[in-house]
């Protein structure tokens, strides 16, 4: 076992080596495959980002009901008892205008602009969740509450929660796709880096077999080589993202202290950055096996 | 230990390279396979290590039937032989001590205990002195040299020399000579298949004569 372990760590060691004594064409090829990485890697974060957004925007679908600026107590009860007899309202919120005030100053930093109106320019509203959260019942419900008596918008704030929604999870299946692409790529670069790599070192297998190496001795250093080369671009993947997500959040910095919003890309999670390294390597040493399978087997002795 | 009955080996394409060979070879023997060139010395070694199978008849080496050896056992009889080459198949990418450690690393050696038997190996053969050196920077006979302390390494029960003296000028063959009768002294069976008449005659072994592929006389 022990025996077994220095031999594996002495592998690594050597191919490490292997690896220095090429620098230009290693360095290239681990270039190669970071790149073609860090585009679905990239664009993956990019949709997550904007799923977290929008996530905080709106999770559960409601309709608003801004009513008249007029509109009195008693006509304001009055439609509240028609909201609580309504079977499709599951509750219901109603939100006086000072109120809605207060919350936008807080929410929206507009505070001085607020502070130098004339008067309070919000309406009085109700805010109210569906029972049925499907698009048709949700229009429906909206057309039934513009009709109520001193109703003057009613608006349905997920519509363009759900379109993004939409349009995020085709971005996912875009990401899963180009990722899917890639790693055939990776794949690819792998196989025939190691068949170059079999191919110069002929002499030294033709050696290795005749003084009594197994196939699984002869095959490892090719194999830690695929998985290190796919791991050296998983980490040069991982540092262009990085830096592209530190660029971004650097001026978005100055943009962001204009307009007092805090919005900023979110980096690779630990998670992420971990499978970004073990992944490629997967990927690497998967086709370092390929190739070393299909032409080992060529030479003998 | 070495024993081979009714062997045939036709190449394909038709060239019958041996033809109903039979001979046995004793643990602790000296023998020498010789013959013109051509004659079939070079496949009949290559038969023993399963580099090539036979088209017909039994080779048994330890009681193992090698001709029908799976091959994932194939590395494991390998590993029970020192083989010596003609042209060396030394790796110039490496020193003189990495190439005599190979057989160690493949069959996984510590550290310690390899660098300890490649040391004595070196000393064997007279090249300790440049363990750093790579092989390139060698003389054929040191090269040579430098081949038969790799097979020697892991203290292999049979040693198998192809031609071992084919480049060498006299001394440098009469060194490899005694090299050999010293391996055989402490009791490792020795073959060697050479046309070198004087080794043959210095060391005085038992001969394996082949004529076109069939066995011509077996002392």
């Amino acid at each position: 076992m022990k025996a077994w372990l220095a031999q594996h760590a002495r592998c690594a060691g050597l191919t490490l080596t292997k690896l220095a004594r090429t620098p230009l064409g290693s360095a290239l090829n681990i270039v190669v495959i970071g790149i073609a990485l860090s585009l679905p890697v990239g664009l993956y974060l990019l949709i997550d980002n904007l799923q977290t957004a929008s996530g905080q925007l709106a999770a559960e679908p409601q309709i608003s009901a801004f009513l008249a600026l007029d509109a009195s107590r008693a006509e304001i009860a009055q439609i509240e008892t028609r909201l609580k007899q309504n079977p499709r309202v599951l509750r219901f919120r109603f939100v006086p205008r000072a109120e809605a005030l207060q919350e936008l100053k807080q929410s929206s930093g507009l505070a001085d602009v607020i502070d130098s109106l004339p008067q309070n320019p919000l309406p009085d509203a109700f805010i109210v969740t569906a029972k049925d959260n499907a698009p048709q019942a949700l229009d429906a419900l909206r057309d039934e509450i513009k009709q109520l008596p001193r109703v003057v918008h009613a608006q349905l704030d997920a519509a363009w929660a759900r379109r993004l929604d939409a349009t995020l999870r085709f971005g996912r299946l875009v990401v899963l796709f180009l990722g899917g692409l890639l790693a055939v790529a990776l794949i690819a670069v792998t196989f025939n880096t190691i068949r170059l790599q079999v191919l110069t070192q002929r002499d030294e297998v033709e050696v290795v077999k005749l003084i009594g190496a197994t196939d699984a001795f002869i095959r490892r250093p090719f194999l830690y080589y695929g998985a290190l080369q796919g791991a050296a671009g998983g980490l040069v993947a991982w540092l262009i993202v990085s830096g592209g997500v530190w660029l971004v959040n650097h001026n978005l910095g100055e943009l962001s202290h204009v307009y007092a919003s805090l919005f900023q890309l979110i980096a690779l999670t630990p998670a992420d950055s971990l499978c970004l390294l073990l992944l490629p390597a997967a990927l690497g040493w998967f086709g370092a096996l390929l190739s070393v399978g299909r032409h080992l087997a060529v030479i003998e002795p | 230990m070495i024993s081979l009955s009714n062997v045939s080996k036709r190449y394909p394409g038709g060239r019958q390279a041996l033809h109903d060979v039979g001979f046995t070879i004793e643990s602790g023997e000296l023998a020498f396979i010789t013959g013109h060139s051509g004659a079939g010395k070079t496949t009949l070694l290559k038969l023993l290590v399963a580099i090539e199978r036979p088209t017909a008849g039994s080779i048994v080496v330890n009681g193992q039937n090698v001709g029908t050896l799976p091959p994932r056992a194939v590395p494991f009889l390998r590993r029970k032989f020192g083989l010596i080459f003609q042209d060396h198949k030394l790796l110039f990418d490496r020193n003189v001590f990495d190439n005599v450690a190979l057989p160690l690393e493949i069959a996984g050696y510590g550290a310690k205990d390899a660098a300890r038997r490649v040391r004595a190996a070196l000393d064997k053969v007279g090249l300790l002195k440049y363990e750093k050196a790579l092989p390139i920077t060698l003389s054929g006979g040191e090269r040579q040299r430098l081949c038969i302390a790799r097979a020697i390494v892991h203290r292999p029960a049979i040693l198998l020399a192809d031609e071992p003296t084919g480049n060498l000028d006299a001394d440098y063959a009469a060194e490899i000579g005694e090299l050999f009768r010293s391996f055989n002294q402490v009791g490792v069976t020795v073959v060697v298949a050479t046309h070198d008449q004087a080794l043959l005659a210095r060391l005085q072994p038992r001969v394996i004569a082949l004529r076109n592929g069939e066995l011509a006389a077996a002392a």
